[in-house]
């Protein structure tokens, strides 16, 4: 997929619509040669437009979207959370101040400045434990992907590539996976070996590896069809160097689409888990803790749930925007046809 | 066709066989079972003679056969907490659960598939877009976070239903909008992409050009295409429904299966762990089975892949 299109170079306006033509096609149309020893600038078929590089017609698709914009945004700040040093916070995230639990936001009539967002059931400022909290969402959201991706990258270029008896392991173990409702599964194991960060994650990993499998595989499969491959291995490439440097690469497009969507499921998942008591350790928290804090306060003070649940869906919804975005803007159909699926 | 089925009705035995492996492990992982049945106090003779006595010495494999050959038998071992059979004691909680799933499926196939259709055929305009939009909303709140909003704004503020419990209808509207909102975005979404799909086929472009009716075209040959591939989404749906109810359950105080697991986690009565676990992913198993089948039925160009 990406091979074919990596040998369109030159932007060419017709009639307003962007296309793209080969290298050898706009060579010799602008009438300069290509040569092998002396780096040769290719002229550009209509004088004046800007050469563009595979990656800045990627990025030009991409930044055409609004969402995608207002995605990206919305991730940098909440990143930006995540870096935010505690001490620059308005208020210490873990003081408990029994005096001045349930302090409405500063919309609300008697609401505190000081507070913008209030205060939870023990008091402590909410703006400042959202900020605090992002760090260890963030950083759950990040390993438990790494994981998942790292293992079913693997297990699915293998699939692919090797076929036979690897090939219905792995597929069998991806069905048994997905067979089982997932939340499920991880209260339970959670429950077992106890909850925490490091089991936090390794289970959002493990259980997340299967969807990257399936996709890498069938990808892999189609890859593995091309006569590049063939060729390598007829000059004797070996296995692991064909899969490295000639499948992998190729595959990385769905991986990227895939991770990003991996975040958003990731983050659904341990909001859920954290809710119900199985994420982290207090004082520190997640956002989906932060829900479960709140959760037996509905009544008195409906805030200190629904800022954070609110925060969760912003992030998620950014994600998803970045994802879309970056399906379309990697999918090579979408270089000529823009109006997309 | 029939080669297909017994193909595909063989694949089910080995993750079947895996599916019951790790719930045979789960139980073995939470401890020794002659500890959790006697309690800590328990003399270490009566341990070992409790050992003896169920097979718990016996190889590993011996004791997985033997809870396989129970499992065939209905038989799938007491609760710890209520010393009872924990196939009873989850039928009893099957038909609670049963109600939300059918009802938040319902809902997701009953607004899902025409306001896909319909954003399908107003491509591109307004509609389109708010609705496009609404689905990347619908897709990104938990389903417990918007349960808990539901909670804040119809029980707390409005007064207008029940906190949680299960009853009558009005029980049953917010777990049931709750659970079924992630999936009326996936069904809208999966709608609206299929039919457009089929609106680009050479076939609909024929239709069109012999002057056919657009509602006729739309009706007879768009969404009888269209909607084959839905069946694959039921399928999906029914491993996400689970995972939902058992989120949805707790906070509604649902009596249903889920809750009830939920609160046997926290009490270490594993068997019952066990038993939903091995019920929810033989119903997975099952119905992508059927879904799967029935599509290779649909689709004919399915079976020689």
């Amino acid at each position: 997929m990406g091979k074919r299109n990596a040998t369109f170079d030159t932007v060419v306006f017709v009639r307003g619509q962007r296309t793209y033509m080969d290298r050898e096609k706009s060579q010799s149309l602008s009438g300069v040669k290509s040569d092998a020893s002396a780096p040769v600038a290719i002229q550009p078929l209509v004088p004046g437009v800007r050469e563009r590089t595979f990656f800045q017609r990627r990025a030009h698709i991409f930044f055409a979207s609004s969402a995608n914009k207002f995605g990206l945004v919305a991730l940098a700040i909440f990143v930006l959370c995540a870096a935010f040093p505690v001490r620059w916070l308005p208020h210490d995230p873990t003081f408990v101040a029994p005096g001045q639990r349930h302090i409405p936001p500063f919309w609300q009539t008697d609401g505190d400045a000081a507070y913008p967002l209030g205060t939870d059931h023990l008091g402590r400022d909410i703006l400042s434990r959202l900020i605090f909290s992002a760090r260890y969402t963030l950083a759950v959201m990040v390993f438990a992907v790494v994981i998942a991706t790292g293992a079913g990258v693997v297990a699915g270029l293998l699939s692919g590539f090797y076929g036979g008896i690897p090939d219905s392991l792995i597929s069998r173990l991806v069905d048994i996976q997905l067979a089982f409702p997932l939340v499920l599964l991880a209260i339970a194991v959670l429950a077992i070996i106890g909850p925490g960060f490091f089991n936090l994650v390794l289970i959002l990993g493990l259980f997340d590896w299967a969807r990257y499998t399936r996709v890498v595989r069938s990808s892999t499969l189609s890859v593995k069809a091309n006569d590049y491959i063939e060729a390598a291995r007829a000059v004797g490439v070996s296995n692991f160097r064909i899969l490295v440097r000639h499948i992998l690469p190729n595959v990385v497009s769905p991986i990227l689409v895939l991770t990003t969507f991996a975040l958003a499921r990731v983050l659904l998942a341990e909001s859920a888990l954290s809710f119900l008591g199985l994420g982290i350790a207090p004082p520190r928290s997640t956002w989906g803790g932060m829900i479960g804090d709140g959760r037996n306060y509905l009544y008195e003070a409906w805030w200190s749930s629904a800022i954070p649940g609110l925060a969760i869906s912003l992030t998620v919804l950014a994600i998803n925007f970045v994802g879309d975005g970056l399906r379309d803007a990697l999918d090579p159909q979408m270089e000529t046809d823009e109006t997309g699926g | 066709m029939t080669r297909y089925i017994i193909y595909r009705f063989l694949q089910t035995i080995p993750t079947l066989i895996g599916v019951s492996i790790i719930a045979f492990a789960l139980l073995r992982l939470t401890g020794d079972p002659a500890r959790a049945v006697l309690g800590d106090m328990a003399s270490h003779e009566a341990v070992e003679a409790y050992r003896e006595e169920h097979g718990l010495n016996d190889p590993l494999i011996q004791q997985y056969l033997r809870f396989i050959g129970d499992i065939l038998h209905g038989d799938f071992g007491v609760s710890l907490r209520y010393n009872e059979p924990v196939f009873d004691l989850f039928l009893e909680r099957l038909p609670p659960t049963l109600e939300l799933g059918l009802a938040a499926m319902a809902l997701a196939i009953v607004v899902g598939v025409p306001v896909g259709i319909f954003s399908a055929i107003r491509w591109n305009t307004r509609w389109d877009v708010v609705i496009r939009t609404l689905v990347l909303f619908g897709q990104a709140v938990p389903g417990f976070y918007l349960g808990l909003l539901f909670i804040i704004i119809f029980s707390v503020n409005l007064r207008l239903l029940p906190t949680g419990g299960r009853g009558g209808l009005k029980h049953l509207i917010m777990p049931s909008v709750a659970l079924s909102t992630f999936l009326v975005a996936l069904i809208v979404r999966f709608t609206r992409s299929a039919v457009l799909d089929v609106l680009r086929q050479d076939y609909i472009r024929t239709a069109r050009a012999k002057g056919l009716n657009e509602k006729l075209i739309i009706y007879r040959h768009v969404l009888k295409n269209a909607l084959i591939p839905l069946i694959t989404v039921i399928g999906l749906q029914i491993a996400i429904l689970f995972s939902g109810a058992v989120v949805t359950e707790t906070i509604f105080s649902w009596p249903g299966v889920g809750r009830f697991a939920v609160q046997a986690i926290y009490a270490r009565d594993f068997p019952i762990v066990q038993v939903v676990i091995l019920f929810m992913a033989f119903v997975i198993v099952f119905i992508n089975l059927i879904v799967d089948i029935a599509y290779a039925y649909l689709d004919p160009r399915i079976r020689f892949d």
